[in-house]
């Protein structure tokens, strides 16, 4: 293979990397956030609920961050596709994105507007949580390009009942990391509110799991047929067999390890039916993919570099963080 | 409403909001830095108290900082899309730099400095504090040599309409990204230290404090003063780079309009753009030359040597970059004023000083608004110089309607966010420097 080919595969392999990184860490941040009426009940809880991703969900958030730059970086074309054709969708994101970013903080500092600010964090993760899955699907199920590669629908192209799907097994994904993150890190009534929510989202994934791949199925009957994907399904279906286990048995950290490998399983199902595309256009001969969308070999040499000089770093630190706030969260920690 | 107008409009109103921000971040991170070295060394916990509240108050400022950076990582690609094709191969990677070496260090380790004061050894902290000031100075770089690689392009190719890298480290040194960078830190420095000034002289002024009070007011005009003096150097540095790389922006800072031998320096005047005439014009004759040639009678580009559709706007980088210097001077007029009552040991009592201080507080805001608005509409019409036209970077498949949408929706939720940072920001600067278990916990409450 040529050095330029092989670069495109592994910036292929990286994005999914990094944005399966964004789905563990600021996955249970997000699931936390649009469960958090369910899950705390008293101030007490909400705080400490609040407390468990205190410290933390910010520097989770920079994976979708580096995510889209990296996007940007190899794949311009792709980037520029996505992010003009999903225009009003991806304002949706972003002002939840935004409202959510500020909500904690203003939550603890302005009692005055604090139903506001709890409701903007509440929503502000819901939505992204929902949205995230909905944009995946339309990538991977196809959306209509013209031969300028630019998007020719509109909002409502992307309701579609397969990314719709998509969308609400992603959510249930991020629900059920964060209760199992929830679960790991409180005690009390708040952790058996968590517990029993496990349960009931480890079904509803698996309900989601099995009716996107039977749409998988239906719509691109060819992508499924690829062995990689069986084997990332196994995973998925494996780790979900197993969290159901662990959660009635409440072995917290072994669920949410179990619900981070659910994540890497789906990651893995996705790029297995996607490859090598990365936009797929319902006609396929107009589809983005890593050979036709791809900066040049030097760039992607560049970025391959920063990325292995980085990235090492980066998880070093952020193993550092999570080691320093470990254990149990308390209403009376430090945190907002 | 046209859709490129639109766009500039919504992506200067979401760069403008964010820009309030990141300076006051590296200035404040400096400070919460010295206050932490200077605990380290002295053990004195009036240093702690200090930099506790200074993080309390960085705390707030970060958040809104990221809130509102998420909105221009997405922008290249929302209503830049011809841009994001164009030049991504290019334009894409300091981007993702940025997120690789600065984001997440500042990110993961304010996390730390913010909630994890008792769980890591003093060292840890101070460490975390470096890194916080580190993360979000790299932070800077990478996003102005993305910036200044639209102002003065390097290291690239045009290959079949875009552009492709040849060389990274000339694309990511191009010649202004240095100079730009060393003029906005410094910009930083400048806010933060008289944000942690104003602050000090809030605090002396109502009696509160009094030792920690002083303690930030000596770190804080320390900072302050010492860049914007130093800032006189980088200011007059990045407009001699202007003058050699993009002669027709300095043309039209200086409403320049013919080329001169021994251009003279306009200190006043409306620029008149149909006219081609600076009104009301007070000029220091032979003053431009001198200042970018070094030599009295050397020769200066006017915008004459043009062609008009290639001209940047006259009156707004004409006003912005005067009104900037303009501030600029008087910062080194505070700052020496500040030493000078410092060194009599006068400064505490000084009272109509402080006063001024608190009312000087928008000033750097404003200078760094300004200068940005000098650098990027004094780059039109390009978006990238001399490569692509900012008409042709923009969305072809967003339309007018859904870009006004956006901006009203940018606007409320920006005034909404904006309001209530502020007001955040300002009632924790009221709790004061207190003990710090005290402080957290109220905050908490």
């Amino acid at each position: 293979m040529e050095t330029w080919d092989l670069l495109k595969n592994v910036w292929f392999l990286l994005i999914g990397v990094l944005l399966a990184g964004y789905s563990v860490l600021d996955g249970f941040d997000l699931g936390i956030g649009a469960l958090f009426p369910f899950l705390a009940k008293s101030e007490d809880e909400k705080r400490t609920l609040i407390r468990t991703i205190g410290p933390v969900w910010d520097g989770n958030e920079v994976w979708l961050l580096t995510g889209g730059g990296a996007l940007f970086a190899a794949f311009p074309l792709a980037y520029a596709t996505v992010f003009s054709g999903f225009y009003l969708a991806l304002m949706v994101v972003l002002f939840a994105l935004i409202l959510r970013a500020v909500s904690l903080e203003f939550r603890a500092h302005d009692p005055a507007r604090k139903g506001l600010w709890e409701a903007a964090f509440v929503g502000g993760s819901a939505l992204p949580a929902l949205l995230f899955g909905v944009a995946l699907g339309n990538v991977v199920v196809g959306i209509p390009l013209d031969a300028r590669t630019e998007f020719t629908g509109n909002f409502f192209t992307l309701l579609r009942p397969v990314p719709l799907i998509f969308g609400v097994l992603g959510l249930c994904a991020f629900l059920l990391h964060g209760s199992a993150y929830a679960a790991l890190k409180t005690e009390g009534a708040l952790q058996a509110r968590a517990r029993k929510a496990v349960k009931v989202l480890v079904a509803a994934t698996s309900a989601a799991f099995f009716l996107s791949y039977i749409a998988v199925w239906i719509d691109m009957p060819g992508a499924v047929k690829k062995i990689p994907a069986w084997v990332f399904a196994a995973i998925v279906w494996i780790s979900l067999g197993s969290l159901m286990r662990s959660a009635r048995k409440a072995n917290d950290k072994r669920t949410f390890l179990l619900s981070s490998l659910t994540f890497l399983g789906l990651w893995g199902v996705v790029g297995a039916i996607h490859y090598p595309n990365l936009v797929r256009a319902t006609d396929p001969a107009l589809s983005l993919t890593i050979a036709n969308a791809s900066s040049s070999a030097l760039t992607l040499k560049v970025m391959l570099l920063i990325a292995l000089v980085g990235m090492p770093l980066v998880v070093g630190y952020t193993v550092f963080a999570y080691r320093v706030f470990k254990g149990k969260v308390g209403p009376g920690d430090a945190g907002y | 409403m046209d859709t490129v107008f639109l766009a500039r409009l919504q992506f200067g109103l979401t760069a403008g909001f964010h820009f309030l921000f990141p300076p006051t971040t590296l200035g404040l991170s400096l400070l919460v830095l010295i206050m932490e070295t200077l605990y380290l060394r002295t053990k004195n916990t009036l240093y702690k108290d200090v930099s506790a509240y200074l993080v309390r108050i960085l705390g707030v400022v970060f958040v809104m900082g990221v809130s509102t950076g998420i909105a221009l990582e997405f922008a290249f690609g929302n209503n830049w899309a011809a841009y994001s094709r164009m030049v991504g191969d290019v334009f894409g990677a300091p981007l993702a730099a940025e997120g690789v070496f600065a984001f997440f260090l500042e990110s993961v380790f304010l996390g730390i400095l913010v909630f994890g004061r008792k769980k890591v050894s003093p060292k840890t902290y101070r460490l975390s504090a470096f890194l916080v000031f580190l993360g979000a100075h790299m932070s800077g770089l990478w996003i102005i040599i993305a910036n200044s690689w639209m102002q003065t392009p390097a290291g690239f190719r045009m290959e079949g309409g875009r552009a492709v890298l040849e060389d990274f480290f000339k694309a990511a040194l191009n010649p202004s990204t240095v100079v730009r960078t060393v003029h906005t830190i410094l910009g930083g420095w400048t806010t933060g230290g008289l944000v942690a000034m104003a602050i000090a002289a809030w605090l002396l002024l109502k009696g509160r404090f009094p030792e920690k009070a002083a303690l930030l007011m000596k770190a804080s005009l320390a900072v302050f003063a010492a860049a914007a003096v130093l800032q006189l150097g980088s200011g007059h540095a990045h407009s001699v780079q202007v003058t050699r790389t993009q002669p027709e922006k300095m043309a039209a800072f200086e409403a320049l309009w013919e080329t001169q031998e021994g251009a003279p320096f306009t200190v006043f005047g409306i620029p008149d753009e149909t006219n081609e005439k600076t009104h009301l014009a007070v000029r220091i004759p032979k003053m431009l030359s001198l200042l970018v040639h070094f030599d009295p009678s050397g020769k200066v580009l006017g915008l004459n040597e043009f062609p008009k559709e290639e001209r940047p706007p006259i009156f707004l980088p004409f006003v912005s970059y005067h009104l900037m210097i303009l501030f600029g001077l008087l910062f080194i007029f505070i700052g020496t004023a500040g030493v000078f009552l410092q060194v009599r040991k006068k400064l505490s009592g000084a009272r109509r000083y402080l006063k001024l201080l608190l009312f000087a507080v928008p000033l750097p805001y404003l200078a760094n608004e300004l200068g940005w608005i000098s650098a990027e509409v004094g780059r039109q019409p390009w978006a990238v110089y001399k490569v692509l036209k900012t008409s042709d970077a923009v969305s072809a498949v967003v339309p007018a309607g859904n870009i006004l949408f956006s901006l009203i929706l940018f606007t409320l939720i920006y005034a909404l966010i904006g309001a209530a940072g502020l007001s955040i920001v300002l009632k924790t600067i009221r709790q004061g420097p207190g003990d710090e278990q005290a402080g957290t916990h109220k905050g908490a409450a």
